[in-house]
């Protein structure tokens, strides 16, 4: 199958987490002739999350029929939408951000606000609840492009200090070789 | 002068272990400066290994020279070249001419120091850190038929994992 096609979709599952449910979805995709592009597929407090892009020939109701047997069965919620298979077209990121504090309600906003404002194309953001349930410790990281260069994000960030958080703003400056 | 094609994953080429190079003669010369050639060709380009332009020679080219503010040596021909030693360890991003449209992230050794031969075969020894260290282990890499895809590290968890940089 040729991934310049039209036909990809994004498929959302989600649900309680156990071994064997890539395995199973993946399965059910390939056996009815699916062909799988970029995925993440992650576990999130104990749930079992992914957002795959799936280039299957029918439409929506179709590829969720091909999968809904087998998320069914294993208790997870699924979701297809029609997207755009825009392959082959990376956006590389130019600054790695390492965020942490202690866990309030907030953080996620107060910071990619400054940050939106001061220019920031968010590529990749990932986040986790650490330490305990009496002092909760909040960690993101993200990577993205600085559109107006990395000292406008410096400066953006420079209001948050005395708030609790802790902002690392870091080039990434990619080799090539 | 010619700009070399250069061999893309999975060229099963990438893969030879390359071999040393045995005779500083003018052919070795000319080779040199078509490398050369073709790693100024390509877009950011700041090394390059023969191996990535078929020839299984352990020969490479590093110059990371354009990139502002970070210690280098400017333009280096490196033959027969081997890493005696490694310190430290840090991840950073990687991408190749052999792999078109992907970054990854990889921990390679802060500081190396290395032996080699110039294109002369006079000998030579170096040390290096940062990108620089980064970009000779990189090119080294081919040499012994491995890319950066050998060597992803996860952004979700290697970030700040502590571990002993060890050669394959």
């Amino acid at each position: 199958m040729n991934r310049l096609t039209n036909h990809w979709f994004m498929l959302t599952v989600v649900g309680k987490d156990r071994p064997g449910i890539v395995a199973r979805v993946t399965a059910a995709l390939y056996e009815g002739g699916c062909n799988l592009g970029e995925a993440s597929m992650t576990r999130l407090g104990g749930n079992f999350t992914v957002m795959l892009m799936v280039q299957h020939d029918g439409d929506t109701a179709s590829l969720t029929r091909l999968v809904a047997t087998v998320t069914e069965s294993l208790g997870l919620k699924l979701h297809v939408d029609k997207i755009a298979g825009d392959l082959y077209h990376h956006q590389e990121p130019d600054v790695r951000i390492a965020v942490f504090g202690a866990d309030r309600a907030g953080i996620v906003a107060q910071v990619t606000g400054v940050l939106a404002e001061a220019g920031l194309d968010i590529l990749d953001l990932q986040s986790n609840v650490a330490g305990s349930v009496d002092k909760p410790i909040y960690i993101m990281q993200i990577e993205g492009r600085a559109l107006e260069g990395i000292p406008a994000l410096e400066s953006a960030v420079a209001v948050l200090d005395g708030k609790g958080i802790q902002v690392h703003l870091e080039p990434i400056d990619i080799m090539i070789g | 002068m010619a700009v070399l094609e250069i061999l893309t994953y999975p060229d099963v080429r990438l893969e030879r272990i390359a071999q040393p190079v045995e005779r500083f003669d003018d052919a070795l010369r000319a080779f040199i400066v078509d490398l050369e050639e073709t790693m100024r060709a390509g877009p950011g380009g700041v090394g390059i290994a023969a191996p990535q332009v078929g020839r299984a020679e352990r020969i490479v080219i590093v110059d990371v020279s354009s990139k502002p503010k970070i210690k280098h040596h400017g333009r280096l021909v490196l033959v027969n070249p081997e890493i005696t030693h490694w310190e430290g360890f840090v991840v950073g991003r990687e991408g190749c001419m052999s792999v078109p449209d992907y970054t990854g992230n990889v921990i390679r050794a802060e500081r190396i120091t290395l032996e080699a031969f110039d294109e002369l075969g006079s000998a030579l020894h170096y040390e290096f850190e940062g990108y620089e260290a980064r970009a000779v282990q990189h090119e080294i890499d081919h040499l012994d038929g491995l890319l950066f895809l050998d060597r992803l590290v996860s952004r979700r968890n290697d970030l700040f994992r502590r571990k002993v940089y060890q050669k394959a």
